[in-house]
């Protein structure tokens, strides 16, 4: 069994119809990378797969419980699925230890000191370990966001969704984050990436999913979807960013 | 009689006044504090029917002059209930309803004023939502909404002057019964004006060290 199982997941704002019909397995261990111009829904069905966004239809199946039941505690799951957005989104009135040690302490998954060793040792992970103490405003942008994975790696989940992780980087750091990331998918990790870095995608992916107009137009290993693109729609947008 | 000796002759009896005024506007901002809270966090719920509640609350206090609802509780209620309340009753209720309804719009605005990213930040992390705005939000919106909580004290404890009309011996009311003896009227609201203002330019002071405190802790 995948470990994510989404079918015709149908999701709208108003009368904005945004994902039309996606269908998609994620194996334990896999790295997915999503593509799509803006506006695409790309954003929105990862946002989706850990309920920030409700599903208008279809189903999302994370070990074998359907998320868009409303049956489970959909807490419980979010446990388990990190993420990592666009913006950071740390806390700015914690401190870089107390923002990973959050919700690990909170939720008493953790004892406060349990909980402070592993911040440092995800720390030291993603080369931060001298920052523990200071505040997310005095760090740069790819600083913050390294913490950021830091963060949800705390809840030791199985799977880590990225939304546009580098996007709002200045380009010097983008580097440093995505050196992180690919750390990351070595180690096994289960991972679902919305990003505009094809270099990565072509890298690290062992698939690459193409999503236009709120449908999956085209998905397969990244060699096959960038060097032979089957769909007209995907030439016209790889032709536009490579 | 110099405004000094006026003040000195007065001054146990503008105490006792000065005394209700302050314990009377600390009592109710305690309570107006829960109050805000409760309804502010209802005005944010996504629940209707408590976003509808906290709505119908706070337009009939912002509807009404307090004047009105302090006259409505000291002689409506009773009459329609046949439950007689003393003035400081009547009083601390009037308040409290008065500026719990105005806290409430502060607290909406500030929980509101927090990028959403916080709290699907915190949610994300498998937080529910009550860790997640006890933890995250409400933290980061104290700090956006305490200039005008500070400022909601100063109208409060100002408004406290207007429960002299249901006889309440607050301060106001005490120099015009002091008046009514020595017709002083001039120095004696020079006085009273003045007993106003120490305490909040006092309240102004601490919340402008709070604020400083609070910008040095979060850089």
């Amino acid at each position: 069994m995948a470990k994510i199982e989404v079918k015709n997941l149908k999701k709208s704002f108003d009368n904005l119809e945004v994902l039309k019909d996606i269908k998609l397995d994620v194996e334990e261990g896999e790295v997915i990378c999503i593509i799509g111009p803006s506006g695409s829904g790309k954003s929105t069905m990862l946002r989706c797969l850990n309920a920030l966004e409700e599903a208008t239809g279809g189903t999302i199946v994370i070990d074998g419980n359907d998320i868009t039941d409303n049956h489970g505690n959909i807490d419980l799951y979010r446990r388990n699925i990190g993420m990592v957005f666009q913006q950071f989104n740390l806390f700015p009135h914690m401190s870089v230890k107390e923002n990973i040690m959050l919700a690990p302490t909170s939720l008493k998954l953790m004892s406060k000191k349990e909980a402070e060793e592993t911040a440092l040792l995800l720390l030291d992970r993603v080369g931060l370990k001298e920052k523990a103490d200071a505040m997310p405003t005095e760090l740069s942008g790819g600083q913050q966001q390294r913490v950021a994975i830091a963060r949800a790696l705390a809840m030791h989940p199985d799977v880590m969704l990225f939304d546009e992780p580098t996007s709002a980087l200045d380009p010097e750091m983008v580097g440093e984050v995505l050196n992180v990331m690919k750390q990351l998918a070595q180690e096994g990790m289960t991972m679902v990436v919305v990003t505009h870095e094809m270099g990565f995608a072509r890298e690290v992916a062992d698939r690459v999913i193409f999503i236009d107009d709120g449908y999956i137009v085209e998905e397969g290993p990244p060699e096959e979807v960038f060097n032979n693109p089957k769909h007209e729609r995907t030439k016209n947008f790889l032709n536009m960013v490579l | 009689m110099s405004i000094f000796e006026l003040f000195i002759q007065s001054f146990p009896r503008l105490m006792d006044g000065l005394w209700i005024t302050l314990s009377t506007t600390l009592i109710s901002l305690a309570i107006a504090a829960v109050l805000g809270l409760t309804f502010g966090l209802m005005l944010v719920s996504n629940s209707k029917i408590l976003r509808g509640i906290a709505i119908v609350y706070v337009s009939i206090i912002r509807g009404t002059p307090i004047i009105v609802q302090a006259f409505f509780i000291y002689f409506g209620v009773p009459n329609a209930t046949g439950i007689r309340l003393t003035a400081v009753t009547a009083g601390i209720i009037t308040l409290s309803l008065n500026a719990g309804a105005y806290t409430a719009e502060i607290v909406r605005g500030g929980i509101q004023s927090i990028p959403k990213g916080q709290m699907e930040a915190a949610r994300s992390l498998g937080l529910t939502k009550t860790l997640a705005m006890r933890k995250v939000i409400l933290p980061q919106a104290l700090r956006i909404m305490l200039p005008s909580i500070v400022n909601q004290c100063i109208i409060t404890l100002k408004d406290s002057s207007i429960l002299s009309v249901i006889g309440l011996a607050e301060l106001t009311q005490t120099g015009r019964l002091i008046i009514a003896n020595n017709f002083e009227s001039f120095k004696m609201w020079i006085i009273i004006a003045i007993m106003y203002m120490i305490p909040i330019l006092i309240l102004t002071r601490i919340s402008k060290e709070i604020e400083r405190k609070l910008k040095v802790g979060q850089n």
